[in-house]
């Protein structure tokens, strides 16, 4: 439609190849191919169904948490205590259970540990909005792990894996599918569709575009903060609930840097730490990428010291290469 | 030792008062559990001990002002100090060249993640994510995920941490020169040019560009010092611990991160000073030391660790309120 000033406002963009195949996803899709023929090639045990179904599960327990970490993210905020929320909630799993509660109750004890964990980075942070996410967590992120510490001093609680259901969450399997798999693939769905198709998520990045205007405009900005720091720690304890399955014991230095393979796999995704960017396919590749890019080079026994040079690397040339094509198109432009 | 050097700056601003007071108050309950607490030998263990947090407390307060962060600290000083004692063990060269190695290595490593964040864009927190990564993988990769242990140090590197000589034999190597490093940043962060455009980037980005300071160039500066700072650190803690080991300083960045936020530094960026930065230092310092001699466990301490860091953060947002509040109050009369 065309307004007085003669300027014409598409409320849809039209549909372009260019535009399309330019989009960043499809630098990961290409990586996400890449890595996988540098795996077949490595091995020619990789590409059968079933070894590929099991190789997600070496990295899907620590990417559960990177789902609601890609909301925080969205909204311009950061939360680096998630570790040590899942290393509490677990801690509190294995405490109960050897106290003789079973295991269900355990379970849901656990979960409710990360979601107290969770509000309570939530209240501080929207009762005193003047503080950074950033320090908030840092503070959350000491004082948790000191309470896990404090609770288990430096033994390990163990025999969880006694209880059948308990370690089938991470080892069983539905046909050939793992049982965490299509937890995971459920989690992601909904986290898509709420983030993508529901008002909840078209205010996430109204807020996270700019806040000022979003809490203007009627958005209850806090309340949503909330909400989101909240089901963070949900989901550290559903990610604790996961690595306790597969370990069978706790301690309490467990998980340690969760929160920075978190917030790697969603900025690798596309998410943005100024917020307001980024959507859950991308996410989704990326925590493939990086865990098949983890499993190929376990396979040829690529020291885990190397490892980290790699992803570290595939990170910070991944978020800098389309900064660097729109620098040179600027340049070309200017000349 | 320093603190009473600054003591009168401090008064001048209430912000960093408070901060004294607490830790006056702190002191004061630990010294009535512990008797051996405010005695020589416990102090200059304590400023030994956390010289390097003091220091590297210094570079991030400097990228903290431009509104960045640096969260690959621990890493930068693995590897500088790793590579400068695997000289040290290969090729036995002399304290002081071992020193300006592990220093350069370290400022070279801080320029690139300079470049990386200005020229490439990258957001400090990710890219500095990323180099933790790096760097850390690094530092086991040159030294073959081996130690160099004490035996492989000359006498002179392994008493640099001992003796006095730096210190005009009045204090500990260690501690003078996180003095010396404390007056230099005082002096150039509060009179001098340089100083003061660290504080113009972080202010207010924009007008600073106007007003003709090339922004890029002040950010590659601080992270360049940042590594710098980190290199000097890891000759210091390789020194001062004797070994060098892959793992070394392993999540010092909170620390660092703590103690300067406790300072007062803002973590948008603009605000801070090296008073404060201190006097943060001295609160993770204290805490550290203090907590053990009144007989915490040492499996309590982080817990209670977290507890004053947030608890020192919100009462520094309540303190700002209250200030607030009573300014409009005298604006109304």
């Amino acid at each position: 439609m065309a307004t007085k000033s003669g300027r014409t406002i598409i409320a849809e963009q039209k549909f372009s190849w260019k535009i399309f195949f330019l989009k960043w996803e499809w630098l990961l899709v290409i990586l996400f191919i890449g890595i996988n023929l540098m795996n077949a090639n490595l091995s020619q045990y990789y590409l059968s169904g079933e070894g590929l179904l099991n190789a997600t599960n070496s990295f899907l327990e620590k990417a559960f948490v990177a789902l609601p970490m890609a909301y925080i993210l969205v909204l311009g905020d950061i939360d680096i205590s998630v570790g040590s929320t899942a290393c509490l909630s677990a801690v509190m799993l294995a405490y109960c259970y050897n106290l003789g509660v079973p295991m269900g109750a355990c379970v849901l004890i656990c979960l409710l540990t990360g979601t107290i964990c969770g509000a309570v980075n939530g209240l501080i942070l929207t009762r005193f909005t003047e503080l950074a996410p950033m320090i908030v967590t840092l503070g959350t992120q000491i004082l948790f792990r000191g309470i896990a510490e404090a609770m288990l001093g430096d033994e390990a609680r163990g025999g969880l894996s006694t209880v059948k259901w308990f370690s089938d969450l991470y080892w069983g399997k539905l046909g050939i599918v793992p049982i965490m798999l299509l937890c995971f693939i459920i989690c992601a769905a909904v986290f898509a569709f709420v983030l993508h198709k529901t008002c909840f998520g078209r205010r996430l990045y109204a807020i996270g575009a700019n806040k000022l205007a979003a809490e203007y405009a009627g958005i209850k900005v806090q309340q949503i903060r909330m909400i989101v720091f909240t089901l963070t720690g949900t989901f550290a304890a559903v990610t604790a609930v996961f690595l306790a399955a597969r370990m069978g014991s706790t301690r309490a230095d467990i998980a340690t840097g969760y929160e920075m393979e978190a917030i790697a796999m969603a900025v690798l995704g596309g998410f943005s730490t100024d917020g307001g960017k980024g959507n859950f396919p991308g996410l989704v590749l990326a925590i493939f990428i990086v865990g098949m890019l983890r499993y190929g080079l376990g396979l040829i026994n690529i020291p885990s010291q190397l490892m980290l040079v790699v992803i570290g690397a595939l990170l910070i040339v991944t978020v800098m290469l389309p900064n660097i094509r729109s620098m040179v198109k600027i340049q070309k432009k200017a000349a | 030792m320093e603190k009473k050097k600054f003591d009168w700056k401090a008064i001048t601003s209430s912000r960093e008062m408070s901060l004294v007071i607490v830790l006056i108050l702190l002191c004061a309950f630990v010294q009535i559990r512990n008797q051996s607490f405010l005695t020589g030998g416990t102090m200059e263990e304590m400023f030994r001990n956390y010289a390097v947090t003091f220091i590297l407390a210094l570079g991030m307060m400097c990228v903290l002002l431009t509104g960045g962060i640096d969260i690959s600290i621990g890493s930068t000083l693995a590897f500088s100090g790793m590579a400068a004692a695997l000289l040290m063990r290969d090729y036995v060269i002399s304290t002081p060249v071992s020193f300006l190695v592990s220093i350069a290595i370290g400022a070279g490593l801080g320029l690139v993640i300079g470049l990386v964040i200005s020229k490439g864009k990258v957001p400090p927190i990710v890219c500095t994510l990323g180099f933790m990564n790096i760097y850390r993988g690094l530092t086991y990769l040159i030294a073959h995920s081996q130690w160099v242990a004490a035996y492989q140090f000359t006498d002179s590197f392994k008493n640099f941490a001992l003796t006095k000589y730096l210190g005009l034999g009045l204090v500990n190597n260690m501690i003078a020169v996180t003095i010396y490093i404390y007056i230099i940043f005082y002096i150039v962060m509060k009179w001098t040019t340089v100083g003061r455009r660290v504080y113009a980037v972080g202010s207010n980005a924009e007008a600073a560009a106007v007003s003709g300071i090339n922004i890029d160039n002040v950010k590659i500066g601080v992270y360049t010092l940042m590594g710098l700072l980190c290199g000097l650190g890891g000759a210091l803690w390789t020194s001062l611990y004797k070994s060098a080991q892959g793992d070394m300083a392993t999540g010092i960045e909170m620390d660092v991160i703590a103690a300067c936020v406790v300072g007062g530094v803002s973590l948008t960026g603009g605000r801070g000073s090296v008073v404060g930065v201190m006097l943060g230092s001295l609160t993770i310092a204290i805490i550290g030391k203090a907590l053990p001699l009144i007989g915490v466990s040492q499996f309590w301490q982080n817990g209670i660790k977290g507890l004053i860091i947030l608890a020192a953060v919100i009462l520094n947002v309540l303190a700002q309120r209250t200030m607030d509040k009573n300014n409009l109050k005298r604006r109304e009369m």
